[in-house]
């Protein structure tokens, strides 16, 4: 019986499916990386685009963590059976560029579909990430978040010091920590998530310093790495020290860390804007986000800070695909980015989920509504993507280097083998620039062709 | 005593291997081919550039100071966790054998880790030893033990030694317990007649008797320690601190899926293919000497 009816079915679909053909909305497949809460949002995204037209249908599908989901995509691309449209983490983008045709770049997209996207209103720290130097886009900016500091208020207030304001300048953190692990009550005064990408991607940024040659790698392959100046190792030093002496406790690898600030146990953490939603479920103190501090005495800090979060990238299907797709699957693509940028729908995104606004004007309708109101501190992330008045440098651009996940965990390795006392500051600097240096010309010799 | 069957010609007997032949060729030898081959290229992530550079995937590992240290933590980690794994078990296994109350609860007990995925088992081992919200991991803590894996590469070692072993130990106990059950009595006996005490007779009858089981299960206990404790470190350390915990499986992983380096990671799958295939040879020639035993 059950096979008579699935032998059935297949013969039915097989008959009709040609004649629904015309009918049939068009499947755009879209993978990401985004777990609950945050991925059920996502695929409300694509539901709710789902309802506004009939021609296309947006599938959206869970692939694991943003490494998973990259893995995943380029693995579905040699077989030939890419995803549409896949959900990139930033420090995927300079694979992703350099991936030749196996992406098609945003630009062409909307110029082979004619669809409009107003991308001039876009946050310049945003658009300046995933857009060629001449400026055109290469991918879609979706889900954008940058490094802030949270900070536990009520420690602030044991400690003496105003809960209202933390400090602009590390020489100022580096004053006020002994004060939090004298009275501050909790078990250590300062940890740190996602390392690198705060304390030296995000602090090289502010303080306007190179972290590698060639514009941070936006001007080509042949970039090597420069975190082997003298600012990023005072400030390693100073880590390492802070670690030594109980001030600091580096909290693992890319978010393991973020726990120890809503449960009580350090009193500022360094992590993503986006890490909001939790802070505000689990936290049973007073806390506040504040800007990345500076060393006060380099000249041109701060100003701002880089882009984290994901964006887009849209996918050609695979080697053995030929062409790859379809006018009318690239033209579905184009609409569903067109709705996402809508100011309305990006609005209701940052409100619901802590990342930043991609747009100005989605931050206007969010101040509007009254949101940084009711939310304090919310817009402290959209306000430190903007200092020093939103242009951006060579050095605040962005980091487009090949290979940069491995990268960046290289540089988690040998700052962890320098917090551990194995070697100084310097040497893990050094040692993570020869090794970068490695993958850096490993990728750019793969990717010459 | 081995029964011959002897075929006429040679249809039937291939036909008779095939399914077997078959599966081996496309199971193992394709893919090892496959990564043979992959080993002498340098491709991009998406297998759009490649390049043939021959021996430069293996000339560039043993160059590289990381893979040298992949290699010497394999070397720590595995025979740490085979002596671990091997002592506790015999010791269990002893004990068990022993006419005690209860012992088929006991035995029971002790095979059950074995039946735990090893990434569950990491998170166990987690939960015990976290700094802020492990069992152990906060009594260490207030006895003044300054402990914290996630920094401590000698701490995150000892702990993915320790979870590795506790799996472990409900296979080598199952084999140590059956060694020593077949162990006939009448020796025992004879040996107590004579007057050794039980120590003596431990290591003058017994642990000789064991030593075949033993033997085979030191192979196995290394290849395991060796190829099947990846999910054991991608749970607990992901083979951090610094490269404290990374062994040649873990590093395999590291380069081929986290870096996408795929001639890389081919050629360090070469290499341990090497290595099982060594491994795999002693543990066969014994065996083989062990049936004229």
């Amino acid at each position: 019986m059950h096979r008579r009816t699935l032998l059935t079915g297949a013969a039915s679909l097989a008959v009709a499916a040609p004649a629904l053909g015309q009918t049939q909305p068009i499947e755009i497949q879209f993978w990401h990386g985004l777990a609950q809460p945050l991925g059920g949002m996502l695929e409300q995204r694509a539901t709710d685009f789902n309802a506004t037209q009939t021609k296309y249908r947006v599938v959206p599908t869970f692939r694991g963590s943003y490494p998973e989901t990259m893995v995943a995509a380029i693995a579905a691309f040699r077989a030939s059976n890419a995803p549409h449209v896949v959900q990139m983490f930033e420090v995927g983008t300079g694979t992703m560029m350099g991936a030749g045709r196996a992406v098609k770049p945003v630009h062409e997209l909307l110029a082979e579909t004619g669809v409009q996207i107003d991308f001039d209103d876009y946050l310049p720290g945003v658009r300046g990430y995933y857009s060629l130097s001449d400026g055109r886009m290469m991918s879609m900016p979706f889900n954008s978040s940058t490094t802030v500091v949270w900070y536990n208020k009520d420690a602030m207030r044991r400690a003496g010091a105003d809960p209202e304001k933390f400090p602009e300048t590390w020489q100022g953190v580096a004053e006020l920590l002994p004060r939090l692990k004298a009275n501050g009550g909790t078990a250590v005064p300062m940890s740190t998530a996602w390392l690198t990408w705060g304390q030296i991607e995000n602090f090289s940024a502010i303080h306007d310093i190179p972290l590698a040659t060639l514009a941070n790698g936006f001007g080509g392959l042949g970039t090597e790495l420069r975190i082997a100046n003298p600012l990023v190792q005072r400030h390693m030093e100073a880590l390492a020290q802070w670690q030594k002496d109980g001030l600091y406790r580096y909290g693992g690898r890319n978010n393991a860390g973020e726990p120890a600030f809503p449960n009580g146990e350090a009193a500022i953490m360094f992590t993503s804007s986006g890490f909001r939603a939790r802070v505000q479920r689990e936290a049973r103190f007073g806390w506040g986000v504040a800007m990345l501090p500076y060393y006060e005495g380099t000249p041109r800090a701060p100003i701002n800070s880089i882009i984290g979060g994901a964006s887009l990238w849209v996918m050609n299907k695979g080697p053995a695909a030929g062409g790859g797709r379809s006018r009318g699957e690239f033209e579905g693509v184009a609409e569903f980015f067109k709705y996402l940028s809508n100011p309305e729908v990006d609005a209701q995104w940052h409100m619901d989920t802590g990342y930043v606004p991609v747009r100005r004007a989605s931050y206007a309708i969010a101040k509007d509504r009254g949101f940084y109101r009711e939310n304090a501190g919310a817009d402290v992330p959209i306000e430190q993507l903007l200092r020093g008045g939103g242009t951006l440098t060579d050095n605040s651009r962005g980091i487009r280097l090949g290979g940069f996940v491995e990268i960046r965990t290289i540089m988690e390795e040998e700052l962890e083998r320098a917090f551990q006392g194995q070697q100084t500051a310097a040497q893990a600097l050094a040692n993570a620039t020869t090794r970068g240096n490695v993958v850096l010309r490993n990728f750019e010799r793969a990717n010459r062709g | 005593m081995r029964k011959k069957v002897i075929f006429r010609g040679v249809a039937l007997p291939y036909l008779l291997l095939a399914p077997q032949l078959l599966i081996t060729l496309v199971f193992f030898f394709w893919p090892a081919g496959m990564a043979v081959w992959q080993s002498t290229q340098r491709e991009d992530a998406f297998g759009l550039n490649t390049e043939f550079v021959a021996f430069e995937n293996f000339t560039d590992l043993f160059r590289d100071p990381i893979y040298l240290n992949a290699a010497w933590n394999t070397v720590v980690f595995s025979s740490a966790v085979t002596v671990l794994a091997l002592g506790s078990a015999l010791f269990l296994a002893v004990q068990a054998d022993k006419h005690i109350r209860g012992a088929g609860l006991y035995k029971t007990l002790l095979i059950w880790p074995y039946a735990v995925a090893p990434a569950l088992a990491a998170v166990l081992w987690l939960f015990i030893f976290h700094p802020s919200i492990g069992l152990v991991g906060k009594a260490l803590a207030v006895i003044g033990v300054q402990w914290d894996f996630r920094l401590n590469g000698g701490q995150a070692m000892t702990m993915v030694i320790i979870a590795a072993a506790w799996k472990q130990v409900s296979y080598n106990f199952i084999f140590f317990l059956a060694g020593l059950q077949s162990i006939p009595t009448s020796v025992l006996e004879a040996a107590a007649i004579d007057g050794a005490r039980p120590m003596r007779r431990f290591w003058t009858v017994i642990f000789p008797l064991l030593s075949p089981t033993a033997f085979f299960l030191l192979v196995v206990n290394l290849v395991y320690a060796f190829f099947d404790t990846f999910g054991v470190i991608h749970a607990l350390t992901r083979g951090g601190p610094g490269n404290a915990t990374e062994t040649l499986i873990y590093k395999v992983y590291v380069d081929g899926v986290q870096n996408l380096n795929f001639g890389s990671s081919a050629a360090q799958s070469v290499i341990l293919m090497v290595i099982v295939i060594g491994l795999t040879a002693i543990q066969f020639r014994y065996i083989e000497r062990r049936v004229h035993y």
